[in-house]
């Protein structure tokens, strides 16, 4: 008896593992991940002709996934979206607005998905717009930059950074992909208060800066503070170093991941030493790799520091920490004459996704936000306009600084773009290597060697 | 009882097969029963499960169709030193997740259970009290403890050690231990706990008997207080081992990683890969790894546990 119970439940076992095998196989086989959820791939062929007149595009609903939610950013596109729902009620909006990072995570889950939005924000780089034209999930906006004009309203400088080739691997020529809104320079921000103290004025030449360097620190201030902490900071630090050592077409091709660079080439291997000489200067605060970005931010607003080098978005912070006492100059040229170099870029432009039904509406849209009436919106609202920089900023304050620093990079000298906008572990590769180049674990030549790794194996493949 | 067995009638051939096929029938009520646990726990523990095994063997960014490459995933991690390092930090980590907590916790508890102190369930609180507070929070303070103005520093210049100040998080020989100690601070309450209800589980005449053969505090430890709670160690050491392993959210806040790649953990690049980098191939891979890991040290500890018990 006992043995035919047991013998049983063997039995029963095994028929039930069995069957629990089989169900999980016949579920995960056959539907390899990505498959199934792609069929809008091939780039559809530009239209012929496009319709640009939002009045005779019927009724129609627009979904927009943006991540304008910080202050400024929030009350530009709420007044801009209110103004074309008054101009065109029969184009509704359904705006979805998430943080920076959240978009960054779930855009590409949404993209694939069944209720993808007509209008998304895509990130510049390669991990983000770069796969998402490669997987043919963005529609190519150049018939419509063609209808409406955008190759004159906008400069080359600003429209190649959302320009792929329709096959993902050309980064920066091509078809254009998005239009952006704001735009953004990496500078110095300056305490006015103690750089008058020690005597100094704002410096005309990368020579001149090197100097005042070395006079702050030999007067006991830090000359230079940032808080590197999370890994990205410092490449807004030696994004301006670069500048001012290696040409800048160079470092185009370096931070849009195309064929032409060499990260272990004298220029950069010069920018790599001089920025390892300043920390070993004591040009930078001691504790750099393991202070927090905000909180360092936080301490140059209450008085730490001469210089602080970030990007423009920090214009409020340290403008009202520091009462105004605060001044913003592009990073000095090598020549006095030249235009400055540095990075910089624009926000995240908006795109219109393969899956749109109503691809002309999408792009009515973006053509309404980016125009230069929205510049004026954008600018009122606190904002650095991507266009027309000079003639909206605001009559005084570091906030008219920011604007002439912005155009003056724009105009006369070049905005690099964001060098992890390289390849999809860019970002990961270069924070690390900076850290590791701060801290003296890499010599120059080593963080140029792990660097060319990412680089290199990234054009072959 | 001779009569009571011969009163029993043997059973008829129809009833014996009533029976048998009685209990055919109750051979499946079993996993009937266990059925709707079992069903949830397949759709939402062992399918993820095998999904992500399948997945590690592709090559995958989300948006595009995804590439078979068998093991390729695989031989990558193990060729990637920047990967296999961050294994060897967990490792590292179990000193201060697991180790460090049970020696201090057998250490704390023995007093306590000894000394039979005044508002024991008032130090039983404070010591227990870390493992209430989200990690997030915890991280969050150690992250302002370490800074560069943070308390530890402040401590150190008052000792006249103002030498030795540094920002620990920032820097590549300490940052390590840095975070492997919030762990200790946290897993120590746990351990004390778990181990001080084995100790009150012991015989009072134990002691009372080493007492009487003249054992000091230490030898009591050793011949009585040890061996009694052995079985609980295991448990603290199966705890602590998976939150060692496991660990994430204190990486995440403190370091993300940093600097460099010297905190890096299997958790953290799981996170990175999927997330960040948009390589859920890799990710699932090293998930993989880490779930066989964690799996394989849980058995050795559970082995380990029940020799304990049956010795």
């Amino acid at each position: 008896m006992k043995a035919y119970r047991t013998g049983g439940n063997v039995r029963w076992t095994r028929a039930v593992a069995a069957g629990v095998g089989a169900a999980l196989l016949v579920l995960t086989v056959g539907c390899a991940p990505g498959v199934g959820t792609t069929e809008t791939t091939a780039p559809a062929s530009p239209r012929a002709s496009v319709n640009i007149d939002p009045t005779s595009m019927g009724n129609v609903t627009l979904t927009i996934w943006d991540q304008e939610v910080r202050g400024g950013q929030n009350d530009e596109i709420t007044e801009l979206n209110k103004q074309f729902q008054a101009k065109y009620p029969n184009i509704k909006l359904d705006r979805h607005a998430q943080s920076f990072e959240d978009l960054q995570k779930t855009g590409r889950l949404v993209l694939t998905g069944p209720d993808a939005p007509d209008v998304i924000e895509a990130n510049n780089s390669r991990s983000q717009m770069g796969a998402f034209v490669t997987a043919g999930q963005l529609v190519s906006l150049d018939p419509y930059a063609e209808a409406y004009g955008w190759k004159d309203r906008f400069p080359q400088s600003v429209l190649r950074l959302s320009s792929y080739s329709t096959n993902g691997k050309a980064f920066g020529s091509g078809s254009l992909f998005g239009l952006p809104q704001v735009g953004e320079v990496v500078g110095f921000y300056y305490n006015r208060a103690k750089l008058s103290k020690l005597g100094l004025s704002v410096p005309q030449t990368w020579a001149d800066l090197e100097q005042q360097l070395k006079t702050i620190k030999t007067a006991g201030e830090t000359p230079l503070v940032l808080g590197n902490l999370e890994k990205w900071p410092a490449i807004h630090v030696f994004g301006p170093l670069q500048g001012a050592h290696t040409p800048a077409d160079e470092i185009t091709n370096l931070a849009l991941g195309n064929p032409g660079g060499d990260w272990t080439d004298q220029t950069n291997l010069a920018a790599a030493t001089e920025l390892q000489d300043w920390v070993k200067a004591g040009y930078l605060n001691s504790d750099l790799n393991g202070a927090a970005y905000d909180d360092v931010v936080a301490k140059f607003g209450k008085g730490t520091g001469v210089y602080f080098l970030g990007g423009s978005w920090n214009t409020p912070t340290v403008d009202a920490a520091l009462k105004g006492d605060v001044g913003f100059i592009a990073p000095p040229p090598v020549e006095a004459s030249a235009g400055p170099s540095t990075t910089g870029g624009t926000s995240l432009p908006f795109a219109v996704t393969s899956a749109s039904k109503n691809p002309d509406a999408a792009a009515a849209y973006i053509n309404f936000i980016t125009s230069d009436d929205a510049m004026k919106v954008i600018a009122a609202k606190g904002n650095l306009p991507v266009l027309h920089a000079s003639e909206l900023a605001p009559a005084s304050g570091v906030g008219k600084e920011v604007y002439a620093a912005y155009e003056l990079v724009t105009t006369k000298g070049h905005l690099l773009p964001y060098l992890d906008y390289a390849t999809p572990t860019f970002s990961d590769t270069l924070g690390a290597a900076l850290q590791d180049l701060i801290a003296a674990k890499k010599t120059p030549a080593e963080f140029g060697a792990a660097l060319q790794k990412d680089y290199g194996d990234f054009i072959k493949g | 009882m001779a009569t009571s067995s011969r009163a029993e009638p043997r059973p008829s051939r129809l009833a014996r097969q009533r029976r048998a096929s009685r209990e055919g029938r109750s051979a499946a009520t079993p996993y009937l029963y266990i059925a709707p646990a079992f069903l949830l726990y397949a759709a939402f523990l062992l399918f993820p499960l095998v999904r992500a095994a399948q997945f590690s063997l592709y090559a995958w960014d989300t948006v595009s169709p995804a590439k078979f490459v068998g093991f390729g995933n695989y031989v990558k991690m193990f060729n990637d030193p920047d990967l296999l390092g961050s294994f060897g930090h967990s490792a590292i980590l179990i000193l201060f997740y697991a180790v460090l907590p049970i020696c201090l916790g057998l250490v704390v508890a023995a007093i306590l259970n000894r000394a039979q102190v005044r508002g024991l369930g008032f130090f039983r609180t404070v010591i227990f009290l870390p493992q209430v507070i989200a990690m997030v929070v915890v991280a969050v303070a150690w992250t302002r403890l370490y800074s560069t103005d943070g308390s530890i520093n402040a401590l150190l210049r008052i000792l006249g050690l103002g030498d030795l100040a540094r920002a620990w998080l920032g820097d590549y020989t300490f940052a390590l231990p840095a975070v492997g100690l919030i762990g200790t601070w946290v897993e120590t309450g746990l351990v004390t706990i778990l181990l001080l209800a084995g100790m009150g589980r012991t015989s009072r005449d134990l002691y009372e008997a080493a007492r009487l053969d003249g054992a000091g505090p230490v030898a009591e430890f050793f011949a009585i207080t040890l061996p009694a709670v052995r079985g609980e160690i295991v448990v603290a050491a199966t705890l602590t081992v998976v939150a060692a392993l496991k660990n994430f959210d204190v990486i995440y806040m403190t370091t993300r990683g940093g600097p460099g790649t010297s905190t890096a953990v299997p958790s953290y690049q799981v996170y990175n890969q999927a997330f960040g980098l948009g390589q859920v191939g890799m990710a699932t891979t090293i998930g993989v790894t880490l779930a066989l890991l964690i799996f394989g040290i849980n058995l050795v500890l559970n082995r380990l546990g029940d020799q304990a018990v049956e010795d």
